[in-house]
């Protein structure tokens, strides 16, 4: 199986990283090369087998569904790029 | 005083024969002569070091200390720390400063340790070299022309070097262990879930797990007894008793079966390597082990599945570095999508890129079963034949990597030589199980080779041991390098 320039420029979109076409091209090749080195796996016969998910079969903990946090919006704002009146500011998205 | 273990220097300050500030002073002092040959550093701060020693000093004369109060011991850029700069040596956090503290620090804190600064690394921790930091690469102490290993790497030549006293690291596919083998620490990457993930900035969840490196087993121990415990803020921290990592460090060896994977002792380690591994299985051996062959048939199949695996996890991880609510903005952009693009485009070096745009891939419709869900059954195959080993063994024992330091930008044009080099590292974390590296000889060209010690779950306690017994009986680990 090998990616098509169109398919890196498609998995670029979705993972949204910009990419000029001399980028797209360096990364189809590596990728390539990568997926060379996974496709090993794919003769493996796992009929049967549970896939693992995590390391320790334990369950998800639950807690009592009270307020534990305290409002630090100040703090964290603080290293936001651009905010105002509390509110992070991004480009206008509703015309 | 650079060369004493935590045990010493833990003994010289409740014996006031020193202070924490002249020990801070002294190291501070170190980094400021030594990083800019190492850029094993990307932030120190010697207000607020100093500032921690000078508190530490007043808990001295109050005399309620622990063996770590006052110590000073650099953090990993990993670990979000109140107050200072945390990079994860990418370009995407350098003006990130911490509003608050990861897990680890505070338990470092409370035990009054001294925070001595950012220790460089791999960006987002993706790398075995360190030569993906946006920050520059880090050298190895021993020859500044190679690399220290990765990811964990700035921690790893810092100890080395003895710009401080112990470090922390991560380690998600060999991150601890491999830089510790090829700088000539001492490393623990603990079982999966019994240190704290809270603070630490997420690269692969389902394998990360944070542990100490230094200058020997039983500094690793005593660090341990700090970052180890429950910690509610990670939902996947181990609900466990509270252990003393040091309890069995003085055992015998007598009768350990030590098994040795069939699989690592064959082609791909290099010559150097299997000499000085061998020797050190023949040291154990004087100590009383004896040897058990054993197989990991499914180990070679571990690179191609954490490289499904993590990059699927990062992919979606990284997502959450939009430019909008912390980290770089690109200056200019014409609408929200192209500020998400052009600012993560800015922000992610070319390893991390790679990674987000793999783990994209295998999870998009239609690519999910072939590769996902096929590397998460290959996983529980790997971690079987753990499962299995451990029925005939007690620790298993190996190369930490296949080849000593190689050379800075000798592997830098192909990723899929890089991936390799984490060969024996990365079966470890699929499993969740507890490996270390510990100096065990040196190989071509006088660089250092580790030997590394897996255990059965929850066993650091016996692995810790199984290494402190051999620096008893060898001296590998206090062999430093020359700068």
């Amino acid at each position: 199986m090998s990616l098509s320039l169109a398919d890196v420029e498609k998995v670029a979109r979705l993972a949204r990283l910009a990419m000029n076409d001399e980028e797209l091209k360096a990364a189809q090749s590596q990728l390539n090369n990568i997926f060379g080195l996974i496709a090993e796996m794919q003769a493996v016969d796992t009929k049967g087998i549970e896939p693992m998910s995590h390391a320790q079969d334990v369950a998800q903990r639950l807690r009592e569904d009270i307020v534990t946090e305290t409002n630090q919006r100040e703090a964290f704002q603080a290293v936001a790029p651009q905010v105002e009146q509390g509110l992070y500011l991004v480009p206008q998205v509703i015309e | 005083m650079i060369h004493s273990s935590l045990t010493q220097l833990g003994a010289a300050l409740r014996a006031k024969k020193i202070s924490s500030v002249e020990l801070t002073q002294g190291y501070l002092d170190r980094i400021a002569e030594l990083n800019p040959k190492l850029n094993a550093f990307i932030t120190v701060n010697p207000e607020k070091s100093l500032a921690q020693a000078r508190e530490a000093d007043t808990r001295f004369a109050s005399g309620k200390v622990g063996a770590l109060t006052g110590i000073p011991i650099a953090q990993k850029d990993i670990f979000c720390a109140k107050g200072w700069l945390t990079t994860c040596g990418s370009k995407m956090l350098h003006n990130f400063v911490s509003p608050y503290d990861a897990h680890v620090i505070s338990q470092f804190n409370n035990a009054g340790a001294i925070n001595l600064g950012k220790t460089n690394m791999d960006e987002f921790a993706m790398g075995s070299s360190n030569e993906t930091s946006h920050y520059g690469p880090v050298k190895n102490p021993w020859d500044t022309a190679r690399v220290p290993g990765g990811s964990s790497g700035g921690t790893a030549a810092a100890v080395a070097a003895r710009l401080c006293a112990a470090a922390t690291g991560t380690d998600t596919g060999g991150s601890i262990r491999q830089p510790a083998a090829l700088c000539g620490i001492s490393g623990l990457k603990p079982t999966y879930g019994v240190v704290s993930r809270y603070g630490m900035i997420a690269f692969a969840s389902s394998l990360d797990q944070a542990g100490p490196m230094g200058r020997n087993a039983e500094d690793l121990a005593l660090m341990m007894n700090v970052m180890a415990g429950f910690d509610e803020r990670d939902s996947t921290s181990l609900q466990r008793e509270k252990e003393d990592y040091t309890r069995d460090l003085n055992k015998s060896l007598t009768g350990l079966r030590i098994g040795l994977p069939r699989e690592f002792f064959a082609e791909g380690m290099g010559a150097d390597v299997a000499k000085a591994v061998e020797a050190a299985i023949a040291e154990y051996k004087k100590l009383g082990a004896v040897i058990v062959d054993i197989s990991l048939p499914n180990s070679k199949l571990s690179v191609p599945v954490y490289y499904v695996l993590a990059p699927a996890e990062a992919s979606s991880n990284l997502s959450r570095f939009d430019g909008v609510r912390y980290g770089y903005r690109a200056p200019e952009y014409s609408d929200l999508a192209d500020m998400y693009e052009k600012s993560r485009a800015q922000g992610f070096g070319a390893e991390v890129k790679r990674r987000i745009m793999i783990g994209t891939y295998v999870l998009s419709h239609g690519y999910y079963d072939a590769y996902y869900l096929q590397a998460q059954k290959i996983r529980r195959l790997i971690a079987q034949d753990f499962t299995e080993a451990y029925k005939q063994c007690d620790v298993i024992m190996g190369p930490t990597s296949p080849s000593t330091a190689f050379k800075l930008g000798e592997k830098g044009d192909d990723p899929v030589q890089m991936y390799l080099s984490d060969i024996y590292t990365i079966a470890v974390n699929l499993a969740g199980l507890p490996g270390m590296s510990i100096p065990c000889g040196f190989g071509a060209n006088d660089m250092p080779v580790g030997l590394q010690i897996i255990g059965n779950y929850f066993d650091e306690a016996r692995m810790l041991n199984v290494a402190h017994q051999f620096q008893l009986a060898t001296d590998w680990h206090s062999r430093a390098p020359k700068l």
